[in-house]
């Protein structure tokens, strides 16, 4: 069998078993890539060198018996904007073109210890910034399943690696649907946990108030497989959660009788693509073949969600971006007169106009005068989106509808209008606002063939609802890999 | 024209260093000196991706001082971001609180020679320190050492209660007892470990509103503070006196130039667009947690004063100056507890060590001996192990170098002789020696005899016990 | 468009958020910004009286660190990507005070 085509799960079986190497798995990555990647660019730093060092160490511990987890030996590829030490961490900017951090994020050593080797690190947005990996400093990542479209973003690297076979899984992480969008616009499988699950330690911050690290994988059994091994309480992040429910995939049951399923009716109205609506009602129909109870409902407020969020997450990245000064590590401009002047230039050459809009939007939301009527007002807002879940959810198990109105556009057709951008965002950033989890699960292609995605949305700490219904939903139809789709 | 008579309106912020062992938000030491950036980690560096974790003790002291101040504890606080450019900063933000500070509302009684009155306490809060600019003259830019980024403050915003320089200094000194009291921090101002602000403005007396203030920041004796406030005074009178307005300005005070200096640039806007920080959780102190603090603070002045009256029979003088330092307290009673007669204590500290310390420019709280040796020098005097002179002489070395003076008098050989057969013959010989002494002596000089003493004491080398020269002496003649 | 945003504000973002830029991006950082406002501006449609505004999700709290050294010397590890370094120290451009 060819080896690229293995799960996650099934590759660590098939390498315990000694039917492959870690070493002939990493080869066959890092060839795909060879192959894929001057096109695709998912990739900002391939370490081949380190990868084969990994496997070999992994090789061994593995063949001692040392590890003998589901992720053991299995290549991975990590979403730029996670501290890997001594291994670049660009977020995608020119400000960081040349970090190396001094430690690994926490979510990262997890799967480390797990026994997962890095291969390299993603094409993003330029942190985090977008929703189509295009606004990287480094080129755009372009969709595996036709190189015209976009990947989706802002872990479009991620999630076009996955597809495209340069990895056997990745991290991503989600802000208002950086993880979850991507994942349907490739055709893979997108988890955003519960707000507090996955250390967000060495995660660069965007929104830290909505930022959340979770897999992008193939399977949905990989898919819980992953974050079961980098779900666990930090100390060293403050908002993590100690939550004993991590064992997720006691989940994997092809089971959804019973389960009351909400399909709010404001997901399916005006600017939904017909091809992408009838996939998801059909995804709906078949979970309640399955025996789930399926009901429209109102869910209020969808309309406010995006510029609650953008000011929320505006404001707090224009803080979180201060940092990036020419000071301490990073980009610093050439020529300059006095601090001040530094400051300005070597922000202003380092981060793209993206950044650049979005810092400005945040630091004038924050600035005196305009705090309460446009950041205290989102933080409002946002209580009401809360509350609005909070009561979807004592009726239903699950909200279900798609990840996003379209499949991926174009290259080059979104950047254009940033505003236009920010509405793709519509379905999946009330998830990020509540602080809920969220899956993205592929569930059918277009007339032009591209992916759509399905997306499941839980109330807080319920993610075992999420992957229990993701995995009838994928045993029952199939998955759409590139690879699959091709047989079929 | 009828000269106008102006009176000085003054509000402090004070910044105090908790003496914590490690930073506010990372395992950090707070430990001073060190090699530039030795005391850092890429929390208090401000690396991408790293969280801040508060440091429990930083809450508890906070706390313990709010209590020590009359406050009312928020129950429910948050930390906020502080956004402002300056490369002693790591992240460019302080995590500081401006919404929900931990103490709000509080007064602390001070005395100056006007009387007493209480100064309003309008909050305090919990804040991280910045790093240390260092000016490189060579190659003539600045160099930053992050040391001190992240070390716990908390700043203590007065209301304007206070009209001079003396209220001023009358508060921080009972602001630093307080805290001394409670070891949240040594409040040094010399060191840093204590800072004012100074906010001030003029008004005619009688007037309702306040004037324009302005803030003056570097003042770091309580001379300075006083000069500035004169200084500032002055030139806001003259100002008004000219028919021009004060600015509400941030000024720097040069203490060589007596003067103030605008810090004005278009580049430093004063919007610091605080929020929430979403790194840190909120804080909920609870009512038992709040008990606990409470019934761990410690005895306050008043108190303590209270009971040295009823407990030591030592004189009021001397319990005010022993009491005025936390540490000479704990020193007295820890001497005392050890077996020491209270007033013989007491006398080696209000004489030999405020002598010592004055000579040395020092506080009490740099004193560095332990109530042991002081314990052992007192008892070695008690004993008759040493006469009052050696007892100085070995004093000063326990001051300087806290050694242990059982183990110095033995080395050096200062034990008083007590043999009274050497003792005899010493002052036989003396006698022998100064016949005219001897003579004057009976001839009722009785100064004579002092003039033998002192022979014998030499011949001795300053070890003899001055009773048993005398009376040998006496014996003798 | 309902938020005209004006040099001065442009100027002055500039400032906070330590931005420079050339006179054809202020025009459309002007023209970006006034969109993103007026379509902020829709959060206005809401009555949010008597609602506090929500900036945790769920009730995490008192999350503290023991008083206890746990950091050895950071010095290199702090200093490795410095753009500007002296005598194990950041270099900057001078500043005014100290
Ligand atoms: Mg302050
Ligand atoms: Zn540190």
């Amino acid at each position: 069998m060819n080896i690229l085509a293995y799960s996650a799960v099934e590759l660590s079986t098939a390498i315990k078993e000694k039917k492959i190497t870690v070493r002939e798995a990493v080869e066959a990555v890092l060839d795909q890539i060879d192959q894929k990647d001057k096109t695709l660019n998912c990739y900002v730093t391939v370490d081949s060198a380190k990868a084969y060092a990994q496997a070999e160490e992994i090789q061994k511990k593995i063949d001692a018996g040392e590890l003998a987890g589901p992720l053991a030996g299995v290549p991975v590829a990590i979403k730029d904007n996670m501290c890997t030490k001594d291994m670049l961490t660009t977020c995608s900017s020119k400000i960081l073109g040349n970090f190396i951090p001094a430690f690994t994020a926490e979510a990262v050593e997890r799967l480390q210890a797990a026994g997962a080797v890095i291969i390299g690190k993603t094409n993003m947005d330029e942190f985090a910034m977008g929703s189509t990996t295009e606004t990287s400093a480094f080129g755009v990542t372009r969709n595996p399943w036709n190189t015209e479209h976009v990947p989706g973003g802002s872990s479009g690297g991620s999630a076009a690696a996955v597809a495209a076979e340069e990895c056997f899984f990745a991290l991503g992480s989600d802000t208002g649907g950086s993880i979850r969008q991507p994942a349907s616009y490739c055709g893979v499988v997108g988890l955003k946990p519960t707000y507090g699950t996955v250390s967000r330690y060495g995660l660069i911050a965007y929104g830290s108030s909505l930022d959340q690290i979770g897999p992008l994988t193939k399977t949905v059994t990989d898919c819980a497989t992953v974050l079961e091994t980098i779900a666990a309480h930090d100390s060293k992040d403050s908002t993590s959660v100690e939550r004993e429910d991590t064992d997720f995939t006691k989940a994997l049951v092809e089971d959804v009788s019973g389960m009351k399923i909400g399909i709010p009716r404001d997901y399916f109205g005006e600017g939904l693509d017909s091809d992408v609506k009838t996939a998801v009602l059909a995804a709906a129909e078949t979970l309640k073949q399955k025996g789930a109870i399926v009901e429209e409902f109102d869910l209020p407020l969808v309309d406010y969600a995006i510029p609650c969020y953008y000011t929320i997450a505006a404001a707090e990245a224009s803080s979180n971006l201060e940092r990036f000064d020419g000071i301490k590590y990073g980009y610093r401009t050439e020529s300059y007169e006095g601090l001040h002047n530094m400051y300005k230039k070597s922000r202003s050459e380092g981060f793209g106009p993206e950044v650049k809009r979005r810092i400005m939007l945040g630091a004038f939301v924050l600035s005196s005068g305009y705090f309460d009527a446009y950041y205290l007002k989102a933080l409002r807002t946002k209580a009401l989106i809360k509350k609005a879940f909070d009561e979807a959810f004592t009726k239903y198990d699950l909200i279900l509808g798609p990840v996003a109105p379209t499949t991926a556009p174009v290259l080059g057709s979104s950047l254009s209008d940033p505003l236009k951008m920010y509405l793709g965002d519509i379905y999946t950033i009330a998830v990020n606002l509540a602080g809920l989890p969220g899956i993205s699960v592929p569930c059918g292609t277009d007339k032009a063939g591209m992916p759509i995605g399905l997306q499941l949305i839980g109330d807080c700490f319920q993610e075992k609802k999420l992957i229990q219904a993701a995995y009838t939903y994928e045993k029952t139809c199939g998955g759409f890999s590139i690879a699959a789709e091709r047989e079929r | 024209m009828a000269q106008k008579i102006y009176e000085t309106v003054i509000g402090l912020e004070v910044h105090v260093e908790l003496a914590t062992k490690t930073k506010i938000f990372c395992g950090c030491s707070t430990e001073f000196g060190g090699a530039p950036n030795s005391h850092t980690c890429p929390v208090c560096t401000g690396m991408p991706g790293s969280l801040p974790v508060l440091n429990k003790q930083v809450l508890e002291y906070a706390v313990a001082v709010g209590l020590a101040t009359n406050c009312n504890i928020t129950q429910y606080c948050k930390f906020d971001r502080k956004n402002y450019f300056y490369p002693d900063n790591p992240q460019n933000y302080q995590i500081s609180q401006l919404y929900l500070p931990i103490c709000r509302n509080g007064h602390v009684e001070i005395e100056t020679a006007a009387g007493k009155k209480n100064v309003g306490i309008h909050e305090i809060h919990m804040e991280e320190d910045a790093g240390k600019l260092i000016h490189d003259e060579w190659e003539d830019c600045s160099l930053v050492d992050y040391n001190r980024s992240g070390v716990p403050l908390i700043e203590i915003v007065s209301e304007p209660d206070m009209r001079s320089a003396d209220e001023v200094i009358a508060y921080l000194e009972k602001l630093r007892l307080l805290i001394q009291y409670l070891g949240a921090s040594d409040c040094k101002l010399q060191e840093g470990s204590m800072r004012a602000d100074v906010n001030l403005s003029i008004r005619e007396m009688g007037a309702p509103e306040f004037g324009t203030r302005t803030e003056m920041k570097n003042l770091n004796s309580f001379k300075a503070i006083a000069h500035a406030i004169d200084g500032e005074r002055a030139r806001q009178i003259e100002l008004l006196e000219e028919g021009k307005a004060v600015i509400q300005e941030t000024r720097r005070w040069d203490d060589n130039k007596e003067y103030s200096y605008a810090m004005r640039s278009k580049e430093d806007a004063q919007d610091y667009r605080y929020f929430p920080d979403p790194d840190l959780t909120p804080i909920v102190v609870s009512d038992e947690w709040l008990s606990e603090i409470k019934a761990k603070q410690p005895e306050f002045r008043t108190e303590k004063i209270a009971r040295y009256q009823k407990e030591f029979d030592i004189p009021e003088y001397d319990i005010d100056i022993i009491t005025s330092s936390k540490h000479m307290a704990d020193l007295f009673e820890a001497t005392v507890a050890l077996g020491r007669e209270p007033k013989k204590v007491s006398n080696w500290l209000m004489v030999e060590t405020m002598r010592l310390l004055k000579e040395n420019m020092m506080d009490p709280e740099d004193i560095k001996y332990s109530p042991e040796h002081l314990a052992a020098l007192i008892k070695l005097v008690d004993d008759k192990a040493i006469n009052g002179s050696v007892a100085k002489e070995v004093f000063e070395v326990v001051f300087k170098e806290d050694v242990d003076p059982v183990q110095y008098v033995e080395e050096h050989g200062l034990k008083t002789v007590n043999d009274e057969g050497a003792l005899r013959k010493t002052i036989e010989e003396i006698v022998a020696a100064n016949p005219q002494s001897v003579e004057d002596y009976h001839n009722g000089k009785e100064k004579a005899i002092g003039f033998l003493v002192g022979q014998t004491m030499k011949a001795m080398h300053g070890k003899a016990d001055p009773g048993m020269v005398n009376q040998i002496l006496k014996e003798l003649l | 468009m309902a938020n005209i945003i004006s040099d001065e504000t442009i100027e002055y973002v500039g400032i906070l958020a330590k931005l420079e830029l050339s006179p054809e991006e202020k025009e459309q950082a002007k023209k970006d910004m006034g969109s993103m406002l007026d379509y902020i501006d829709k959060l206005n449609e809401l009555d949010t009286t008597g609602v506090e505004p929500m900036s945790h999700v769920f009730p995490v709290q008192n999350v503290f660190r023991e008083d206890v050294v746990t950091n050895g010397d950071g010095s290199a590890d702090a200093l490795k990507n410095a753009p500007g370094m002296k005598d194990n120290m950041y270099k900057v451009p001078k500043t005014f005070d100290k």
